[in-house]
């Protein structure tokens, strides 16, 4: 099935009703704009591609991949301590078993994160049309941060109790604690579970799907050309 | 490609021409996932994770009751950090940075009134015996100016029992009019030492009680007890604590940037320090705007000259990219 | 069910490393440590490739 396909309404088939005006009605309609607007820009070969630039070949691409299944963990370990409630972990071992996958899952996704943002400095990943995959990225990794922090808070332990009193001074100074309660466990545990991890959903899928609508950013030109101090005929080494 | 189509075109902004290899990234999520679901396992089982158990009031009153007797005097006499801290708990200017007052403009949100929240509604939750009875009705029938004349005067004189330690003597405090305060402040003691306090605190006088823990953080970071714990664990803000966890376990290390400025002498006075300055006095607004800068400069960051340059002067790429560069040189890249 | 944990042993005080302002807990500097060496180690260890994969 190609882009073209599937961008245009079907023509009329042989002795069927549909005039030209009737298509062009249904070109019209929000259902079809919003549908050939998606799988135009994101055909199936292209939100899951069998093939990449022959550049795709080193290491450091992998960590874009490894935060998403570290972020997998951390959901479903999440999930798992949302079933028995907040206190669970302190009381049984099962408990404590999931709230240190958790625990370890977060050390993982943050080293993946700044392995992936490195990695992405370095290439200058945002050339090329690709400012919004950085940007949806540096907000992905700054509200990663704040739903960690809101985790810390929700752990009803000692460390809760530290960082709510240290964490409120910064907060207050700026004016969001006002709105953002450190102290107040409950509006932390809804933000953590709730609000902050939709958040962080969202901008990795708009993310991921920059990257499959761009594609994965070509190499920074030498300055040099080895092709340039070639003689004619002779090939870059193979 | 003539050197006019070259300038205007942003060749890494074109469809991929040049070659390609077989990529399969459903097989590489499938082993990602894998990996972390083993790594996330194994470290859990090897490592456990830290579960510090909660202070309690009931702890602060057996293990330290001077210096809970004297943060409850404290908040009665309005004396403590958080009786007066201002905004968003009471009225108050707050921190500045030039004529940024967020702090002030947001205003009183979260209203706690110290004495009555901690000291006078805890103690009138439960049955009292009768001389502390008509001890809190003394402190209720008298004025405030009566009310701030008693604590502070008791306040000052407790203040003063402090030894070469700086640990205080309550029961050394110089006689004086303290009116019903010295009788407050040890009911309460008696009530944290029970354990009654916790559940007064928690409970609010409803069978659900609160979620929102402000009035005990606020409570319990007065005193020494929260903050001697704290010390112990490395976790005061200028022994880089925003980044560290406790006993050791990894804290949270990717938080480097912004502990940072927490131990520079600019943000932080000298331990002996007898005056402070502006910044000093300040540091949590102007360290909490520096590090919102530094998210808009890491966020915002190509669109900043020079600093989005870097990459191209300290190659790295050539590393990353090399088998490229060694078989197709700058093939389909120009 | 109860989890045999075989190494439990952060659960003591923190090793924590001191030079003048700069201090920091043993195991945020390793875990530190560990981010750079998987960032060098990505960067420099040739990738699986395979001729036929080439098109």
């Amino acid at each position: 099935m190609t882009a073209e396909s599937v961008a245009a309404p079907a023509p009329p088939a042989a002795g069927s009703e549909l005039t030209d005006a009737a298509a062009a009605e249904d070109g019209r309609m929000w259902t079809n704009r919003l549908r050939n607007k998606f799988f135009g820009t994101f055909p199936p070969e292209k939100l899951l591609p069998d093939r990449q630039p022959a550049y795709v070949a080193s290491w450091i691409y992998v960590f874009g991949v490894a935060c998403l299944a570290a972020l997998i963990m951390l959901i479903l370990s999440g999930l798992w301590l949302t079933l028995e409630g907040p206190s669970w972990y302190h009381t049984t071992s099962t408990g404590h078993l999931v709230n240190s996958i958790h625990f370890w899952s977060v050390q993982l996704f943050m080293i993946a994160l700044v392995v992936h943002l490195w990695g992405k400095f370095w290439m200058a990943a945002w050339r090329g049309r690709r400012a919004m995959t950085w940007i949806t990225g540096a907000f992905a990794f700054f509200t990663s941060i704040g739903t960690a922090f809101t985790g810390f808070l929700v752990q009803s332990n000692f460390e809760s109790q530290w960082i709510a009193f240290e964490g409120k001074d910064g907060l207050n100074a700026v004016g969001a604690g006002a709105w953002f309660n450190v102290a107040n466990a409950g509006q932390m545990l809804l933000l953590h579970v709730c609000l902050l991890p939709l958040v962080v959903g969202l901008l990795v899928v708009w993310h991921v799907l920059l990257v499959r609508k761009h594609g994965v950013v070509p190499p920074i030109p030498l300055k040099h050309d080895p092709a340039d101090e070639l003689a004619p005929g002779e090939k870059v080494q193979s | 490609m003539s050197a006019a189509r070259k300038a205007s075109t942003d060749v890494a902004a074109l469809p991929w021409a040049g070659p390609e290899r077989r990529y399969d990234i459903v097989k590489e999520f499938v082993i990602a996932l894998v990996v972390m679901a083993v790594l996330s396992v194994g470290l859990a089982v090897a490592f456990s994770s830290p579960d510090e158990k909660a202070l309690t009031f009931k702890g602060w009153g057996t293990t330290a009751p001077e210096n809970f007797y004297a943060t409850a005097v404290g908040e009665l006499a309005g004396t403590t950090e958080s009786a007066a801290y201002g905004p968003p708990y009471q009225e108050g200017d707050g921190l500045a940075v030039g004529p940024l007052r967020p702090q002030k403009w947001m205003g009183v949100r979260i209203p706690v009134d110290a004495a009555n929240d901690f000291v006078i509604t805890p103690l009138k939750s439960q049955e009292q015996p009768a001389e502390v009875t008509s001890a809190i009705a003394a402190w209720e029938g008298a004025t405030p100016d009566q009310r701030t004349a008693w604590a502070t005067a008791y306040d000052d004189a407790v203040q003063a029992t402090a030894d070469a330690d700086g640990a205080l003597h309550p029961d050394q405090a110089a006689t004086g009019d303290y009116g019903p305060v010295p009788v407050l402040a040890k009911a309460l003691t008696g009530m944290a030492a029970s354990g009654a306090l916790d559940g007064a605190m928690v409970a609010q006088g409803s069978f659900y009680g609160t979620t929102d823990n402000t009035k005990q953080i606020l409570f319990m970071g007065d005193g020494s007890y929260l903050d001697d714990a704290a010390t112990a664990q490395n976790l005061q803000g200028n022994t880089w604590g925003m980044m560290n966890g406790t006993n050791s376990y990894p804290g949270q290390p990717w938080l480097w940037w912004a502990s940072f400025w927490y131990q520079i002498p600019t943000f932080n006075p000298a331990e002996d320090a007898t005056t402070t300055t502006s910044l000093q006095d300040n540091a949590d607004a102007w360290i909490f705007y520096i590090i919102g800068v530094i998210g808009l400069v890491i966020i915002f960051f190509p669109f900043i000259p020079g600093l989005r340059s870097i990459p191209k002067w300290i190659p790295v790429h050539r590393l990353i990219w090399r088998d490229y560069y060694r078989k197709h040189g700058n093939a389909h890249l120009v | 069910m109860s989890f045999h944990i075989v190494a439990g042993s952060l659960n003591n005080p923190a090793t924590y490393l001191s030079w003048g302002w700069l201090g920091i807990s043993l195991s945020n500097l390793v875990v530190m440590l560990l981010t750079v060496a998987i960032f060098v180690l990505a960067v420099l260890l040739p990738f699986p490739h395979h001729e036929e994969d080439d098109q």
